[in-house]
């Protein structure tokens, strides 16, 4: 197939009014993608992006493409089925915490396990929006919403932790109000073969202002975002005075100055075990303190898609195109005469 | 060998026979009956089966609940059901005597393996007294059979410890009958050699039970005489023994071929729907897709992401699983695209009865699901009718982008009969064009594609796959705006939505052909029914026929939207009675389609209508 033709943004957005709440973080993940489009060299025909149901998943309407909005949960087997049947295709998921955690739990992790080749973004505002503020799934112990009015019991889903549980083979975080760390982001996932999962912190600035601002605001950035760059030790702080060590207690902060420069911990994404993978997603008990952010895990493995298309062609090469009337002449058969 | 007893022995022929092996579920049962019926198929004879099996495993030993049995009926001629009791029960211990004795006619043969009547199997049977010596066969014809014993003298030269040689006495029990009916033995022995070419020891220990089963007919001298049942006048044509969940397997991939489109099944394992999953899954040469999915919900999702991306997406399941499905089945009515959602119909509510079936699920069908979500519903008749039922099926979803319930049940998938096998050159072409091109113009009469403008004549809207430059679109569960596909929550167009929906399955009806009548001049009494019931409700007629009486029989395959003449049809007849295996749904959708005062005959027990019932019912309607 030649190159895609060159494209704008403009080529990847519809007549579609975009209907989120002024001033909600979905505005700004839409452009981040509409603009990053035309620079992965893809074509608008051979992209779909597929959802569910909440505030993210009108996703799909914003982008000149094939896509469906479809119902609460099962976007990510909807999104199986076709990415199966048709390897050809890029493939997105647009989900969010209540979306793909609590009434499409179950599928979202069934299609991180198969390694089906999607590209899954989920966006977690900590919040139900679209039914008007009810606690989510990634909401905080104690959260206080319309139907929780004493605040809520539940402890929260960590969705990196849940994914990488789940042995998802690319595992990232990013967040709404960084633009480029973004598109950085969803390139990765995009080229990632296989199933590639991505967090974005988004906020909701009508049911849930504010959820991120402990990590999210301009000051406070450089204290408790914790960059993860592969090949790179773990550090940050304004002045780059923290680092992550990983030791007999797992892994853990520390100044920089205490453990010294080679005892950080260097980041591999590529590691096949998920477990310090897994211990850096359990840095933080929440947006308030300390987060990494970045790529967690990225590593390779075969793509489902592929693996069952290597079946037919296995399976035709094996035994010849299939032929009908063999089929059903394939069990045990008798002939009846004409009775001439 | 006692030449005596050959000498004096007769063989009698037979126009008919209905035999029932029945055991533990342990025993091998299902396995010997499918044995005797392929024997039986190969040698000519018209056959139909009904294996009745508990949903357990491997229920206690011995008990009741544990009683696995097979019932096949072989005859000469034309026969259209498994029979409605036994002339010859098999029983391997007693708690299958006692699960199966009620069920025999006086004079009926029971073949019992004596060495299981022990006081300890009696007593888990709950047989208070032995049934041997109390008198309760009197009126049976009793032949007491040593099978355990025989077995393991037959098997002890292969050296198998007695504990596992024990487990061929299925085959000594398969042998015996052989023997009896003038089955051939070479089938048998070859297909032990082939099923068992792994396991030397299992493989010689059942060829020797086997051998010792027919042979001890031969030689005892306990049968006075030896039955015959000719082979049976077919139509001229090349023959299967088939059953419904592997013909309607059959049909899928045939209906792949005659489309012209890769099928792609999303299922999740579920009695008795799996057989098609498994069968399916054996075909991937012929480009079908099959995925076990994490719940019968991703099942039909991902079914339905396939036929969006322009394969044909089917879902097979039953019972609770079709409860799961509803919500992405309504998504289907709403997006408009092709999809199968095959039903394998068991007792219900809930779990209800896994292994045992029922035809309760035709209103759920209809209606189960929220808001006005009209579904093409098509039936299958017989075990072979299923392949045809699926092309069917499969015809009407593609050509309409809707999807379709198909509705089997236990009974037939599980249920065999001899099939001709078709010439796939007579089956008919359902392939369908995909859109190429922009069929309509956007804001400032720009070429678009407008994914909600009808063919005027199907009202199907056009199918445009991804991949296809310029037709790139959005579609979702939102109600659309008619022709653009633009969500809308327009009062008006919601109700054309509505109305443009109902009125494209309803015109379903132009494209099916009129439900044939089995008439008769001067008869007072239709009798409709649909799916399953075809084979007792046929032979229930031709009986009330043979004695004189006047019946007619029209039976539906399409069950939404009904064929077009049906409203003439039941309004041509006095009196319509439906038999059905649930509480009267298809009546009810009779009697409130057609105002026609349609009775219902009704049948709840997990097990198929018994022609007797139906000829009973069928008469006192005539004298009613």
């Amino acid at each position: 197939m030649p190159d895609a033709p060159t494209t704008t943004k403009k080529d990847w957005s519809t007549d579609q009014e975009v209907r989120w709440c002024p001033g909600c973080g979905d505005y700004s993940i839409l452009t981040a993608v509409q603009m990053l489009m035309p620079d992965l060299g893809v074509r608008r025909e051979s992209t779909v992006f597929v959802s569910g149901i909440g505030c993210s998943s009108r996703f799909p309407y914003y982008m000149n493409t094939y896509g469906m909005h479809s119902i609460h949960g099962r976007a990510p087997a909807i999104a199986t089925g076709l990415a199966v049947a048709r390897p050809d295709l890029d493939v997105w998921v647009i989900t969010g915490d209540g979306d793909g955690l609590s009434i499409g739990g179950n599928h979202l992790i069934h299609a991180l396990r198969r390694n089906v080749n999607l590209t899954i973004v989920l966006f977690n505002n900590q919040i139900y929006g679209l039914t008007k503020g009810q606690y989510s799934p990634t909401s905080e112990v104690g959260k206080v919403t319309k139907s929780t009015p004493f605040g809520s019991l539940d402890r929260p889903f960590n969705p990196i932790s849940l994914a990488l549980g789940a042995e998802a083979t690319f595992v990232a975080r990013t967040h709404d109000m960084d633009r480029k760390h973004m598109q950085a982001t969803f390139t990765r996932a995009y080229e990632h073969k296989g199933a590639a999962f991505v967090e974005v912190y988004q906020n909701c600035n009508v049911f849930n202002d504010g959820a991120f601002e402990q990590i999210l605001s301009k000051d406070a950035r450089p204290k408790n975002l914790i960059p993860l760059e592969h090949g790179q030790p773990i550090r940050f702080g304004p002045e780059g005075e923290k680092g992550v060590v990983l030791d007999g207690d797992g892994v853990r902060i520390a100044d920089v100055a205490d453990v010294g420069e080679d005892k950080l911990l260097v980041h591999d994404e590529t590691r096949t075990d998920p477990s310090v993978a897994f211990m850096l997603s359990r840095l933080a008990n929440g947006p308030y303190e300390p987060t990494p952010i970045g790529v967690f895990r990225a590593i390779q493995a075969p793509d489902y898609g592929t693996a069952v298309q290597q079946q037919l062609l296995d399976a035709q090469e094996r035994r010849g195109p299939g032929d009908l009337a063999k089929l059903l002449a394939s069990g045990s058969t008798w002939t009846v005469g004409n009775g001439k | 060998m006692t030449e005596t007893a050959a000498e004096t022995r007769s063989t009698e022929e037979l126009d008919r026979v209905v035999i029932r092996f029945a055991g533990d579920s342990g025993d091998g049962m299902q396995l010997t009956g499918d044995r005797f019926t392929s024997v039986s198929a190969l040698f000519g004879n018209d056959l139909s089966t009904l294996p009745d099996f508990p949903a357990e495993i491997r229920a206690p030993a011995g008990t009741l609940a544990g009683v696995s049995a097979f019932q096949v009926h072989i005859s000469d001629h034309d026969i259209l059901t498994p029979g409605d009791a036994p002339n010859v029960l098999v029983a391997m211990n007693p708690a299958a005597l006692r699960a199966n004795i009620n069920d025999l006619p006086v004079g009926a043969s029971v073949i019992l393996n004596i060495d299981s009547f022990d006081e300890r199997s009696l007593a888990k049977a709950g047989y208070d007294a032995n049934p041997l010596e109390d008198g309760s066969l009197d009126g049976f014809t009793v032949f007491e059979v040593p099978m355990t014993t025989l077995t393991l003298e037959a098997a002890k030269e292969t050296g198998a410890k007695p504990r596992d040689a024990e487990r061929s006495k299925n085959f000594f029990a398969l042998g015996l009958v052989t023997w009896l009916y003038h089955r051939p033995v070479e089938p048998t022995l070859e297909w032990i050699g082939e099923r068992f070419a792994k396991n030397q020891m299992v493989e010689q220990s059942n060829s020797l039970a086997f051998k010792a089963g027919y042979n001890f007919g031969e030689t005892a001298e306990l049968f006075q005489a030896t039955y015959e049942v000719k082979p049976a006048a077919l139509a001229p044509g090349t023959y299967t023994n088939i059953s419904g969940n592997t013909a309607l397997a059959w049909g899928l991939v045939a209906a792949s071929q005659l489309a012209k489109l890769p099928i792609f099944l999303g299922s999740y394992p579920i009695t008795p729907a799996s057989d098609i999953l498994h069968e399916l899954s054996k075909h991937k040469n012929f480009g079908v897709r099959t995925l076990q999915a994490e719940d019968e919900i991703a099942g039909v999702a991902s079914a339905l992401g396939a036929s969006f991306g322009g394969q044909l997406g089917i879902t097979t399941t039953s019972g609770p699983g079709i409860d799961l499905k509803s919500e992405t089945v309504g998504l289907a009515v709403s997006l408009e695209l092709p999809l199968l959602i095959i039903d394998i119909q068991r007792g219900g509510p809930s779990t209800g009865l896994p292994t045992k079936t029922e035809q309760a699920d035709l209103l759920h069908a209809m209606y189960g699901r929220h808001g006005e979500a009209p579904v093409p519903i098509v039936a299958a008749m017989t075990p072979g009718h299923c392949f045809y039922a699926a092309i069917e099926a499969a015809r009407i979803a593609l050509k309409y982008r809707t999807p379709v319930f198909l509705l089997s049940d236990g009974y037939l998938a599980n249920g065999a009969e001899p099939w001709m096998l078709p010439n796939p050159d007579d089956l008919p072409d359902i392939s369908v064009e995909f859109a190429t091109e922009p069929n309509g113009s956007g804001e400032e009469g720009a070429q678009a594609f407008l994914p909600y403008l009808r063919d005027p004549e199907t009202l199907a809207r056009p199918w445009a796959v991804p991949g296809t430059p310029g037709l790139e679109h959005r579609i979702g569960g939102l109600e659309k705006e008619d022709g653009s596909g633009n969500i809308s929550y327009d009062p008006a167009n919601h109700e054309r939505m509505v109305q443009l929906r109902a009125a494209k399955v309803a015109g379903i009806a132009k494209d099916i052909p009129p439900v044939e009548v089995d008439r008769e001049e001067g008869a007072e009494v239709l009798v409709v029914g649909w799916g399953s019931t075809y084979g007792a409700i046929q032979a229930a007629v031709r009986r009330v026929r043979a004695r004189g009486k006047k019946v007619a029989h029209a039976h539906l395959m399409h069950l939404n939207p009904f064929p077009a003449n049906l409203a003439q049809v039941v309004h041509s007849y006095p009196k319509v009675m439906v038999p059905e295996m649930n509480l009267g749904q298809l009546s009810r959708l009779l009697r409130s389609d057609f105002l026609v005062d349609a009775k219902s005959v009704s049948k709840v027990q997990g097990q198929p209508f018994r022609v007797a019932e139906l000829e009973t019912a069928i008469l006192e309607m005539i004298d009613a």
